[in-house]
């Protein structure tokens, strides 16, 4: 029986739980997100800037948080902890105790006079206790729900029933000193477990002295330092004396790839981190150096290779390869840190002024006993037990795990698949979906008014105000027409924050706002819901772009970088003075989907839409469904070819999977919810496309590739494995085969967990066989390390090559020859294999261009397809309604692809299952007084969007057809009788922009 | 001269080149503070007359930023944009303005680098040329 509301519980508030909960809610689900601390935001919310595009954690979080807490659908349950589970999907009962927080959400109005005068202090847990809070508190200004709770350990009242200066204080009477925990019972269809992880306690290395030494700190306190709103406000010192550091040395694998402590793992996400932190601290730190010591450098995802090369080439960061370092000792007097590490040459004792260790990632006790209570499996390090072909799926029918809980893992992957969970949740209670009706809050008719701005001028933290004298600005905009109120601002996009800006409307009857701020980009969605709760249109709303467009881009220039946040907020004024309500039509959705490639990534989608009763048309160029999968090798029991053919079969008999093999997609028109989709012999409409194209495998020129049949490409190898032991006694395995090269610097990611694969097949068919992988760097990011741990075991020989330096392979008569520098033991190395085994990368798919322009959606700089956001969404195009999975996206293992496959489903859903989506109000418009029915237009338009038609004999006006125009003005720009206005971008606007903008230039 | 900072109008598309913009401030490229930018949905929707505008008002220099040929998210936006910026550099030399003054460049939302370069670039240039001729005389 199918329970009867749609409901899913979602545990854990970080960023995949949060994710997680916006796709489900999005796509008609109720949702209960469960967070054991007294607000979400997980890790993320504590980092400063995220590898590789070091964007600004909280910045794009933020919106996400916010959304969480104003979702109708979504009931976020802080402080509390799932305690017991009964039944089974789709019916479970959830026991949810709640925590007191001894303040009322309902009354608190985060005025913070509590935390004032509150006597008790203690170290503070969000900066790592790098400062104090009070025993009232909050975890950090842009928390969600933006409440204070009462730490009840360290509550002098609650304690020792003294004091009592928090309920003296309140103004809201929030303070309820005798709350009691709770124990809810919750019913729901499915759950889905985000606990995360935490990091490594440092303390059990104790030969680097954590805890000890002052200036010995955790790559989490540094990011803490790092952050401009973290207690340092971004500059960093020594804790010992408060100097700034010249020299900073970054240990590797503190607690990862380390048997010692029970954690033979690979962390991920430190190599990058590392990279990032040591890159910031060198650019908040003038004449800083940085000295990185690492085993590998796994710089694995989407343009992580340049990031790391950038950090080398241009930041200058020292980075050695291939050590750990043995211990750190301290200088007494100077508190500078000695590091005592092996060279290949020599044992090396270097002195630095501070070290941040770059600690890994352990499943927490919270997530095991969390495990316990709902029976989901872990694996012996703690990490929740899946197979490689349902990486979403615990053991429990109806509960799936997401995130860093399931293996240590980057943010874009968790996020993939917390959307991924969300398509699997969501095929438990489908049946129930809510349609969703957002709250209309009726809007204020501004007909006639005089223009009454409000701008606020944000801080961003520190990311404005460091650089830009933000209250000059803001004085500034007091002195400008029709502007009547102009506030600094710390956070404007935090949840309180947009109260604040919805009260400030109300009390100032303003009927436009301006935001200065970051990118509308990212931001203006945001605001615009603001501004549309307080009853204005969203349309009223402009951003001045004084973050990513000036204080970040002139950050040695702060007089000018005022003066031209000053510039950009006139010219926000002199448009916000233009523009006017504007009222979208809205369209029916097409229920079915378009999936581009029925490879792994194309099937799997298919299956999670097809699930939820969704239509869905699968291509696939070639005869027969399957894709690269086929050719993979998997584990002992399980081909890549025989997973092809389970979910090909699936799908054959999936009655909601209409299949069309050996053919392309022709063409493509329309927009979200309304494409129309050209193949060779039909035409069909889609709401949603979801790109699954795959890629290629290199095939190399070099190393006698080709023309000698002892030379051979690792899936070559695996299908040649497949069929029993090879002849070969030597076998030489050469990584990094066309990629990481000057002609294609990119990681392939999959190539050095592949040869693993293979070395460990071959030492077991013959435990006699030589072995020799020779790399750059082993890759064996995650979990996949206990493969490298394996095949070291089994006598499998690592050489390791110069960076820039790839083996030679000639031929001696008729033997091979490969010769190579050996670094770890500063030698050359010569060997005559039988076998030489090329690690050749993963390239684009060269139908990439065509189809991304068909589709209009851009490509990387490597060929592959660029995602609206390399961190927070990573399976969608900027374009609405399409999305992206699999190797189109970038090179990734089967488990990766399907996860993320399945979030590609999941956000694909949140379009299928309207019955109706608005369309753009920013689109074209003609005054038919004006117009002369010249044609023009119609001919310029390419979305065939006008046509010119008679209204009386001999009087033809063109028309709009609101659902096709796409607003970019083409036709204001052809029309010459001025009767075509684009809105919202109309000529008086930009004139305004231009003249706002050159205003005083020429006097 | 010295000291002379030119002064840039720089009308860049939504999907391209302002994300570029964008992308150069994300990566912390620096680039000379010159230009204020003006966002358009489509390099396509650039008027002659905002150019004009400009020049007018004592720009020293305008750049025109959209989408690669052929990745318009418009299909063709930029085509149109590259045959009005033919046009109005035509009528720049009749205006006694040197047409090099209008800048016409191809910005993808992935290369913030090149977007600063074309600022830096840009800007040098301009210095050299010293100002506008127009300067002044609104």
């Amino acid at each position: 029986m199918a329970s009867e509301t749609a409901a899913v519980m979602v545990v854990g508030g970080g960023i995949a739980g949060v994710q997680c909960a916006l796709d489900l809610a999005e796509s008609g689900f109720k949702v209960y997100l469960v967070e054991r601390k007294p607000a979400i935001g997980g890790v993320m919310a504590q980092l400063d800037k995220t590898f590789p595009t070091n964007d600004c954690s909280m910045c794009i979080l933020s919106p996400k948080l916010v959304e969480v807490g104003r979702n109708p659908m979504i009931t976020l349950m802080t402080l509390s902890e799932v305690v017991g589970v009964e039944g089974a999907a789709p019916n479970f009962t959830v026991s949810v105790k709640k925590y007191p927080r001894y303040v009322r959400e309902d009354r608190c109005v985060s005025c913070g006079k509590c935390a004032e005068k509150c006597p008790s202090k203690v170290s503070n847990e969000f900066d790592r206790g790098l400062s104090q809070r009070k025993a009232i508190y909050v975890s950090y200004p842009q928390a969600v729900p933006l409440k204070y709770s009462i730490d009840a350990n360290n509550c002098l009242f609650l304690t020792k029933g003294r004091c009592g200066n928090c309920k003296k204080v309140c103004p809201a009477d929030a303070i309820d000193y005798e709350m009691k925990e709770v124990v809810e019972k919750v019913h729901v269809g499915s759950i889905v477990l985000a606990p995360g992880v935490e990091t490594f306690n440092a303390k059990l290395k104790r030969e680097y002295g954590y805890g000890e030494y002052k200036n010995v700190l955790t790559a989490l306190e540094f990011e803490r330092m790092l952050s401009a709103s973290g207690p340092y406000e971004g500059h960093v010192v020594r804790l010992s004396d408060n100097a700034t550091p010249k020299n900073i040395a970054f240990l590797q694998c503190v607690g990862s790839r380390d048997k010692t402590v029970g954690n033979p793992y690979c962390s991920s996400v430190c190599c990058m981190y590392a990279l990032k932190e040591a890159i910031i601290a060198q650019e908040h730190t003038p004449g800083l150096k940085t000295t990185i010591f690492f085993m590998d450098i796994r710089a694995v995802g989407k343009e992580f290779e340049d990031y790391r090369a950038r950090a080398e080439k241009e930041h200058g960061i020292t980075i050695h390869r291939n050590v750990r370092v043995a211990s750190i000792q301290e200088n007494p007097e100077s508190k500078n840190l000695n590091v005592l590490y092996m060279s290949p040459q020599d044992v090396v004792n270097e002195e630095f002024d501070m070290v941040v260790l770059s600690t890994g990632l352990v499943a927490s006790p919270e997530a095991r006993e969390l495990a316990k209570t709902l029976g989901v499996e872990l694996t012996s390090y703690g990490f929740a037990k899946t197979s490689i072909y349902s990486p979403l799926s615990s053991n429990v029918p109806g509960i799936y795990v997401v995130g860093a809980f399931s293996a240590p893992k980057d943010i874009p992957q968790s996020v993939a698949e917390a959307s991924g969970a969300a398509a699997k949740a969501g095929s438990h209670v489908y049946k129930n979906r809510i349609k969703v009706k957002a709250e209309e809050v009726p809007e204020i008719d501004i007909t006639g008014q005089e223009p009454k701005i409000g701008a606020f001028i944000c801080d961003c933290g520190n990311n404005i105000a460091s650089i830009v004298d933000v209250p000059a600005v803001v004085e500034y905009a007091r002195t400008l027409p029709n502007v009547v109120l102009a506030e600094e601002s710390k956070y404007t996009c935090s949840a309180d924050f947009q109260a604040v800006i919805k009260q400030k409307i109300k009390e100032n009857h303003l009927n436009r706002l301006i935001i200065a701020s970051c990118t509308p980009r990212t931001h203006e969605p945001l605001f615009q819901s603001t501004i549309k709760e307080a009853g204005l249109n969203p349309f009223m709303l402009e951003m001045a772009n004084i973050r990513d467009q000036c204080s970040w881009v002139h950050m040695h220039e702060p007089e000018k970088a005022t003066e031209k946040a000053k510039d950009l907020v006139r010219m926000a004024v002199a448009k916000s003075r233009l523009v006017e309500p504007l009222k979208a039509a809205s369209f029916p959705v097409n229920h079915s989907a378009l999936v581009i490639g029925g490879g792994l990534a194309g099937m799997t989608v298919a299956l999670d839409l097809a699930a939820q009763d969704f239509h869905v048309d699968l291509v696939e160029k070639e005869a027969e469904l399957g894709g690269n999968v086929r050719k993979v090798y998997i584990e002992d029991e399980v081909t890549g070819a025989s997973v092809a053919s389970d979910l090909a079969s699936k799908i054959g008999s999936n009655p909601n999977i209409n299949v069309h093999l050996g053919t392309k997609v022709k063409n493509i028109t329309g927009f979200v919810g309304n494409f129309t989709v050209e193949m060779e012999k039909q035409t069909f409409k889609v709401g949603a496309i979801v790109v699954a194209s795959g890629a290629v495998e290199y095939k190399p020129k070099e190393y006698f590739y080709g023309q000698d049949p002892r030379v051979m490409t690792q899936l070559e190898l695996a299908h040649r494995l497949d069929k029993g032991p090879l002849d070969a006694k030597v076998v030489a395995m050469i990584q990094c085969v066309g990629s990481r090269s000057p002609d294609n610097p990119m990681c392939s990611r999959v190539c050095c967990t592949a040869a693993m694969k293979n070395a460990i097949k071959i030492m077991k068919h013959n435990p006699q066989a030589l072995v020799y992988v020779f790399y750059k760097d082993i890759r064996t990011y995650g979990l996949k390390e206990d493969l490298y741990t394996e095949a070291a075991r089994l006598g499998v020989v690592f050489i390791r090559t110069r960076e820039e330096e790839m083996p030679e392979l000639i031929k001696e008569g008729d033997k091979l020859l490969v010769s190579s520098d050996d670094i770890t033991l500063d030698g050359h190395v010569h060997l005559k294999p039988d076998l030489v085994v090329l690690s050749t990368g993963i390239r684009p798919n060269p139908d990439n261009e065509e189809l991304s322009k068909m589709l209009k959606v851009p490509l990387s700089k490597d060929g592959f397809f660029l995602e609206a956001h390399m961190k927070l969404r990573p399976v969608d195009f900027a374009t609405e309604g399409i999305f992206l999975a699999g190797l189109a996206h970038w090179p990734k293992t089967a488990d990766e692809t399907m996860g993320q496959a399945s979030g590609a489903a999941a956000r694909a859903m949140t379009i299928l299952s309207r019955d109706f989506l608005e369309g753009n109000a920013a689109i074209s418009f003609v005054d038919e007084s004006k117009c002369r029915g010249c044609g023009r237009c119609e001919a310029i338009c390419p979305f065939t969007a006008i046509t010119v038609t008679e209204v009386s004999p001999g009087n033809a006006k063109a028309k709009v057809n609101p659902a096709l125009c796409k607003g970019c003005g083409a036709c204001e720009v052809a029309c010459c009788n001025g009767a075509i206005t684009c809105k919202h971008f109309t000529n008086d606007q930009i004139t305004a922009l231009v003249e706002a903008c050159l205003e005083g230039v020429s006097k | 001269m010295t000291g002379f900072e030119p002064q840039i109008v720089a009308f860049c598309c939504n999907w391209c080149s302002y994300a570029g913009a964008d992308l150069a401030g994300v990566s912390r490229f620096q680039y000379p503070p010159t230009a204020r930018i003006i966002r358009i949905m489509c390099s396509g929707r650039l008027e002659p007359q905002f150019v004009l505008k400009a020049f007018e008002l004592g720009a020293d220099g305008v750049l025109v930023a959209g989408c690669h040929l052929g990745e318009c998210h418009y299909i063709s936006g930029n085509e149109r944009a590259k045959e009005r910026v033919a046009r109005t550099k035509e009528l720049l030399d009749v205006l006694g303005v040197d047409s090099r003054r209008l800048r016409l460049e191809w910005i993808s939302a992935s290369e913030g680098i090149k977007f600063a370069k074309t600022m830096d670039e840009f800007t040098k240039q301009l210095i050299e040329m010293g100002p506008s001729p127009l300067k002044g005389e609104a």
